[in-house]
């Protein structure tokens, strides 16, 4: 459906994202995860045209940057902060139609979101962080989209609101067939709600492969530091992670050779004949490693 | 806006000028006559009965020209701010709509009209484009509009870079459609509150170019023309001067008082906080349990946020504060500490003496808060090593360089890899997760026996989070400083405490072991919150669990139990008595009429 071909995205000297290439199948839920400072907000943003990008988008296998605006918003996003997301002075209604084709459409949008036509009046102050999310989610379904971004929707709410917001999403996915980016730092969410899973560390994909795959049998040292760190009600323990105690380095400088290496457990740092992370890129090889991974040593 | 009218500058200012208008309205019509009758015979007189502020040139009334200048004056003034307004506003929002090169070229268009001063500017045009009141009016309103244009590009630029706006250029909305629905909204009470106070400029600045002769030409006359023609006999007749002089420097202080009272209004206030009692007293004697809290009440008049929380904890105890937004956790940490906003009841006693009773230093040396976003915690102008030694040089009198060795030795207990180097770096140098062990190190410093950590860990990656965790952790193993830890995420909590608290709409509605919370909750809600978070085991063809309803606003709080709406296991009792915490076996208390087994 949707597909990036060395997508990259600079900011100044920094290179936010760096030649990501992706492919979303038609009808699948692709979940990005990655830390803060990833990328991987800047590369939804490009996806939408927010962000200015080199490389190549195409959707349906045409060109981005060649379609009109009205192919272009067939691809739309749900932002992080439903607070920071809906215009406070606009109503309900009013957002929503902004998009929507009539009247009608926008109480069947509300209602498809589980709100009722009553809330199109009211203003955003007016409602609690879930509902607000709803509405934000209606205005991305009114120009019928065929590819929903959803950039970490769940993260600005409250526990027990997530996981009706969560249910709405997969319902909507399934019943409108959409295809989806979820973009979340929460491994356990990324898996209860995609199909396939990529991993993002420094503006870079560094693993993907189907989402049990990934969970199950992580290649790449990163993603078995993730899992390793999402914290578990049945097992309620304090597990140091596998990355070594350094913190994440400067996007502007990213190190040398793989830039994962001065925190990785199976790296120089530990095992001090490794030195070719230090050296070569094994970024340049990852599509021929299983779940395309960006490690010397892939498992 | 309104309640900024309401302050007694405002409504004095609000009123002065509608008086303004009311005058400029009907001076004219009572007085145009008298102001326009010639009488050769009572010519340049000085003050009397019948011409209170004495006669011009041609014997007419000065106080009666004052009087119907008002109408000119006023008009003037409004009529050049409505062309700096009308200029400036739809200049300055054009970057926020233009394409990337439009944009750019407007930016630099409103950067280099704003480096013309103004005033020369004015009276340049005043020059070039005749002399005359419309002449005066273009000048002065050409010459305000870079500094309107300016402020809206300024304005425009933060609303452009929402989520809002954003969010409105994914759909497609149109470039003219996002400017007026979406941008200018937004920004529209700054720029009102600057408008009303270029008015009151606009009139000092027409009233200037008249006085100069650029402005209003006779047989027209405003203000500033009466000043200029009284002016040469200041010495000989002050009063003529007195009328006009009064009346520029009132309307422009109604004009700019008004501006100001609206800006202070619209500005949010600050949170005023209690001050804790600086009587020295006994010295803390440390033996028993460390931290009591009985009946702990925070409201915000009238409505009560925090509604009776008791919790103890003991010396070492790592405790922690389970919630959603809204349910009180973090007031109640911050009334622990004694910085809670809003007005406090019940009693909180550390070491078994109240802590409103000690003083700030007792205080601040025994109890630490560390808050969830560390990097707006720490001051951003000073070196990490000087804010750290800084505590101990306030709270204990400490000599610099013995605070600065224990400053370097907390940052190595914190686990900051090569801390000289750190202590000369600022904050914006250190990742999130650094800067939060700094927030703790700094916490440390005192030696506290109570730690509070409000979420500290959310703001962090999650590599990072389970870091901070382990740190937190060890500390209180190795100093023996109890921790009360709160957070939304009951994982996090069940893997660092030992005893949890889960609050909801004010209250404790159940404390139990951490590690009893997947199994062995009893409250409808604890059992509610544990079914709906997803883990790594989740089954993917079943919907999550989710809770009906919301969570009631503080002031939706009435009788009976705060969850019953929401509750599947409600009864009839439920809405009607409240529950209150009772024993459920030796380490379980639970606020329930039905709990759960």
């Amino acid at each position: 459906m949707i597909e990036t071909r060395e997508l990259t995205v600079r900011f100044g000297p920094v290179v936010a994202v760096d030649r990501v290439s992706l492919v979303l199948p038609a009808g699948q839920v692709l979940g990005l995860v990655g830390e803060s400072g990833s990328g991987k907000s800047t590369l939804a943003r490009a996806l939408v045209g927010l962000v200015p990008f080199a490389g190549r988008v195409l959707v349906r296998g045409e060109e981005w940057r060649s379609l009109p605006a009205a192919r272009r918003r067939k691809v739309q996003m749900v932002f992080q902060d439903p607070f920071a997301s809906l215009n406070p002075r606009m109503t309900v209604g009013a957002m929503v139609a902004e998009a929507a084709r009539s009247w009608a459409d926008v109480e069947r949008l509300l209602e498809l979101v589980g709100l009722d036509a009553g809330h199109a009046l009211r203003l955003p102050r007016e409602l609690s962080g879930g509902q607000r999310q709803r509405v934000a989610i209606a205005r991305a379904l009114a120009v019928r989209p065929e590819v929903l971004i959803a950039d970490e929707i769940t993260s600005a709410l409250d526990v027990s609101v997530q996981a009706a917001i969560l249910n709405l999403l997969r319902e909507i996915q399934a019943s409108l067939g959409l295809t989806v980016l979820f973009i979340s730092h929460d491994l356990s969410l990324v898996r209860y709600v995609s199909d396939t899973a990529a991993v993002m560390y420094l503006g870079r994909i560094v693993e993907q492969g189907a989402v049990d795959a990934v969970v199950e049998h992580p290649r790449h040292p990163y993603t078995r530091a993730l899992l390793d760190a999402v914290p578990s009600l049945a097992a309620p323990v304090i597990v140091e992670p596998a990355v070594l105690d350094a913190e994440p380095p400067d996007p502007g400088a990213p190190p040398p050779g793989c830039h994962f290496h001065p925190r990785c457990p199976v790296g120089p740092r530990v095992h001090p004949d490794r030195t070719v992370c230090e050296e070569a890129d094994p970024w340049v090889g990852a599509p021929a490693r299983p779940h395309c991974a960006a490690c010397h040593f892939a498992a | 806006m309104r309640a900024a009218l309401r302050t007694p500058a405002g409504a004095l200012s609000l009123a002065a000028l509608l008086g303004f208008v009311v005058l400029a309205l009907v001076a004219p019509l009572l007085w145009g006559s008298r102001a326009a009758q010639v009488d050769v015979s009572h010519l340049l007189e000085p003050g009397s009965a019948a011409h209170p502020l004495g006669t011009d040139a041609l014997g007419r009334d000065n106080l009666a020209r004052v009087l119907v200048a008002t109408r000119d004056s006023l008009l003037l003034a409004v009529l050049a701010t409505v062309v700096a307004a009308g200029i400036g506003i739809p200049f300055g929002a054009l970057p926020s709509v233009l394409g990337r090169r439009g944009a750019r070229a407007a930016n630099a268009l409103i950067d280099f009209s704003v480096a013309f001063p103004a005033l020369l500017l004015a009276i340049f045009l005043a020059v070039v484009l005749g002399v005359g009141a419309r002449a005066a009016v273009l000048a002065i309103g050409i010459a305000s509009a870079p500094s309107f244009a300016r402020l809206t590009q300024t304005l425009a630029a933060s609303v452009g870079g929402s989520d809002y706006v954003a969010a409105a250029r994914v759909v497609d909305v149109g470039r003219w459609r996002l400017l007026t629905r979406h941008v200018l909204p937004n920004i529209a009470e700054p720029l009102i509150l600057n408008t009303t106070i270029a008015a009151g400029y606009a009139l000092l600045a027409i009233s200037g170019l008249s006085f100069l002769g650029l402005g209003t030409q006779p047989p027209d006359y405003d203000w500033g023309r009466l000043l200029d023609e009284a002016l040469p006999r200041i010495y000989v007749t002050p009063e003529a001067v007195l009328g006009p002089v009064v009346a520029i420097v009132a309307a422009g202080l109604a004009f700019n008082t008004l501006g100001e009272a609206l800006a202070r209004g619209t500005a949010r206030r600050p949170v005023r906080r209690p001050r804790a009692g600086a009587a020295p007293a006994a010295a803390i004697s440390p033996s028993g349990t460390l931290l009591e809290v009985s009946g702990l009440t925070v409201s915000f008049d009238p409505v009560e946020v925090v509604r009776g929380v008791s919790l103890t904890v003991e010396p070492g105890e790592i405790v922690g504060i389970v919630g959603e937004s809204g349910s009180g956790k973090s007031l109640t940490a911050l009334a622990i500490a004694q910085l809670a906003p809003g007005s406090v009841g019940g009693a909180v006693t550390l070491w078994g003496r109240g802590v409103a009773e000690l003083s700030r230093r007792e205080l601040g040396t025994s109890v630490a808060m560390v808050f969830q976003d560390p990097g707006t915690s720490l001051n951003p102008a000073l070196r990490i090593g000087r804010q750290l030694a800084e505590v101990l040089e306030v709270h204990a009198g400490a000599p610099r360089a013995e605070a600065t060795a224990v400053a370097l030795d907390r940052l190595r207990s914190v686990r900051i890899a090569r801390p000289e180097a750190r202590m000369a770096q600022h904050p914006h140098e250190l990742s999130g997760g650094m800067r939060q062990r700094v927030m703790i190190a700094m916490g440390l410093m005192g030696e506290p026996d109570l730690i509070i950590a409000d979420e500290p860990t959310s703001a962090l990656d999650v590599t990072v989070q389970q870091q901070i965790l382990r740190l937190l952790d060890g500390l209180s193993a190795d100093s023996g400083a109890a921790v009360i830890f709160i957070s939304h995420d009951m994982a996090v909590v069940a893997a660092l405490c030992g005893r949890v608290l889960v609050m909801y709409a004010g209250r404790v509605v159940e404390e139990l072991d951490a590690g009893a919370l997947l199994a062995g909750a009893a409250h409808p809600y604890t059992r509610a919150l544990v079914a709906s978070v997803p883990d790594m085991a989740a089954d993917r063809s079943q919907p999550l669990a989710t809770i009906p309803g919301r969570p009631p606003e503080p002031g939706e709080v009435g009788d009976g139990c705060a969850f019953a709406p929401r509750c599947a296991f409600a009864g009839a009792r439920c809405f009607v008595e409240t529950p209150l915490l009772r024993e459920l076996g030796a380490r379980q208390r639970v606020a329930c009429w039905f709990p759960q087994a």
